[in-house]
């Protein structure tokens, strides 16, 4: 996986727009209720990657915009997750450690019965199709992740931030 | 006629990891598997079961994609991602590592060898095909290195009986090559792919070959004599398989002895399609016979049919399962 890693002080996104993060997830009766099958939902999944760490400002993927509950599809019942993330600048290098991220995260997170497709939002990034075709390739993620810079890296996207 | 695909046995071959392959040796007695766990194992059957007869591993650093037994079944190739191809040879009962082959820029995809066991092929995400001769020292040289794709080479194979080599890539093309005055060179490139081709099949008597796509085709390719018989060879797509596959089909095998073409896909299953003898050479018609729509629990990586025991096929899942199944066709 080539994804470039900024390391200068240039910020390719100087100024980005801050969204206002959702609130907690209120838990119904139901999903209380261990005896009620319980399928994982939209919010559920975004719950997992909404507050994936950006790797160039302090702030998370949801307060950037970069992921949204809309663009979460789950379906339980037949083990998919599609997840459309929308990079911040059309030219952002990052998109594929992005993309990688919350793939990863998916992937640690969910049973794995699920097959988790992770793309760009459709006409967002001038390389989509690449990004998009690198994300898929299994082979190349599994490669990538065995390459211990980049897995710090994006462990570092993962981790959880002190505020 | 009534077809169908049951289970022998399931295996968890390597736990806690992925099986990425499986491959049979000549005389169908062994089976190979390798995976993410970084190391090989060796299967063979004892009383009803199969179990595993050796664990080679300290080979590789990194996850084994793929292995190669050489056609005498006395050596095994393992393809890694530390970049290396490891070889070993066969001492009574185990294996000990005999050469690390190295020169390849980051992963290696896959090794295969010619039928003359004298010749081996590499290919790797630094987009090359490397053919290493080896001598009856068991002495390993590069004697060519082929830059004919732009992208990361996923898999190669040779012909069934010619010394010629195909390669399937994530360009979404696939090479053939041929020796040229010490030399190898492309001599054809077969379009039509939409996608990453992630495996190639010659079948029993190399005119034809399957692939298999990310595109959740497969498709069947066959030569036609040039005017010639001199220059560019002339490969044509002549079926698409599409319709089948939910997800990447990764890989495809035919089978030698009955002709069944096997397919592992990242939908979790495995199908067998059968050509229709009556149809037109040149416009082929297959019909899946026989599928498990959950042979695994998880994508299935590849598929293997046992070189002597007909109908027999092995499989293998990022579960770390290998399966073995029985094709059975009854009249």
């Amino acid at each position: 996986m080539s994804s470039k890693m900024s390391t200068g002080s240039q910020l390719e996104n100087a100024n980005p727009v801050i969204f206002q993060r959702s609130g907690e997830r209120l838990l119904t009766a139901s999903e209380e209720d261990e005896d009620v099958h319980d399928p994982i939902d939209d919010r559920e999944i975004f719950d997992l990657i909404r507050s994936i760490n950006d790797p160039e400002h302090p702030l998370s993927l949801e307060e950037l915009n970069v992921v949204e509950q809309v663009r979460v599809k789950v379906n339980d019942a037949e083990s998919t997750v599609g997840v459309e993330f929308t990079p911040t600048i059309p030219h952002c290098s990052m998109a594929t450690l992005i993309g990688l991220s919350i793939k990863v995260k998916l992937l640690r997170s969910l049973p794995d019965r699920f097959k988790i497709d992770v793309h760009i939002t459709p006409g967002t990034h001038a390389s989509e199709e690449a990004v998009n075709k690198q994300l898929a390739d299994k082979e190349r993620v599994a490669a990538a992740l065995e390459n211990s810079s980049l897995l710090e890296v994006v462990n570092q996207c993962l981790s959880t931030r002190s505020i | 006629m009534k077809q169908a695909l049951s289970l022998v046995q399931k295996l968890s071959a390597h736990p806690d990891s992925r099986c990425w392959f499986v491959s049979w040796s000549p005389n169908g007695a062994l089976l190979a598997s390798c995976g993410g766990d970084k190391t090989i194992r060796i299967w063979g059957h004892e009383g009803d079961s199969w179990i595993c007869k050796s664990v080679l591993q300290d080979g590789h650093q990194r996850t084994v994609r793929k292995v190669a037994w050489s056609p005498c079944g006395n050596y095994l190739a393992s393809a890694s991602f530390d970049a290396t191809t490891c070889i070993w040879k066969k001492k009574e009962d185990d294996f000990e590592s005999l050469t690390v082959l190295e020169g390849h820029e980051n992963e290696v995809k896959c090794v295969a060898w010619a039928p003359s066991g004298n010749l081996l092929a590499t290919c790797s995400r630094d987009k090359s095909v490397w053919v290493w001769e080896v001598d009856e020292e068991d002495e390993y040289e590069c004697v060519t290195v082929i830059n004919s794709h732009t992208q990361d080479v996923k898999h190669v194979v040779w012909h069934p009986t010619q010394e010629l080599l195909a390669s399937a890539s994530y360009d979404n093309n696939i090479c053939i090559y041929k020796e040229e005055d010490d030399d190898w060179e492309c001599r054809a490139t077969l379009q039509g792919h939409t996608s990453t081709v992630w495996s190639l099949c010659f079948d029993a008597t190399g005119e034809r070959m399957a692939s298999c796509s990310d595109d959740r085709t497969v498709k069947i390719w066959k030569e036609y004599p040039t005017d010639s018989g001199q220059g560019n060879l002339s490969w044509k797509c002549v079926c698409t398989l599409s319709g089948y596959h939910g997800r990447t089909v990764y890989d495809v095998v035919w089978c030698r002895l009955t002709g069944a073409l096997a397919t592992a896909c990242g939908d979790d299953a495995v199908r067998v399609f059968k050509e229709d003898v009556t149809a037109n050479p040149d416009e082929p018609v297959f019909s899946l016979v026989a599928q498990v729509t959950k042979a695994h629990s998880q994508d299935v990586n590849c598929v293997a049919w046992n070189p002597k025991e007909a109908g027999l096929l092995a499989s293998c899942s990022d579960s770390g399962e290998i399966a073995i199944w029985r094709f059975q066709e009854e009249d």
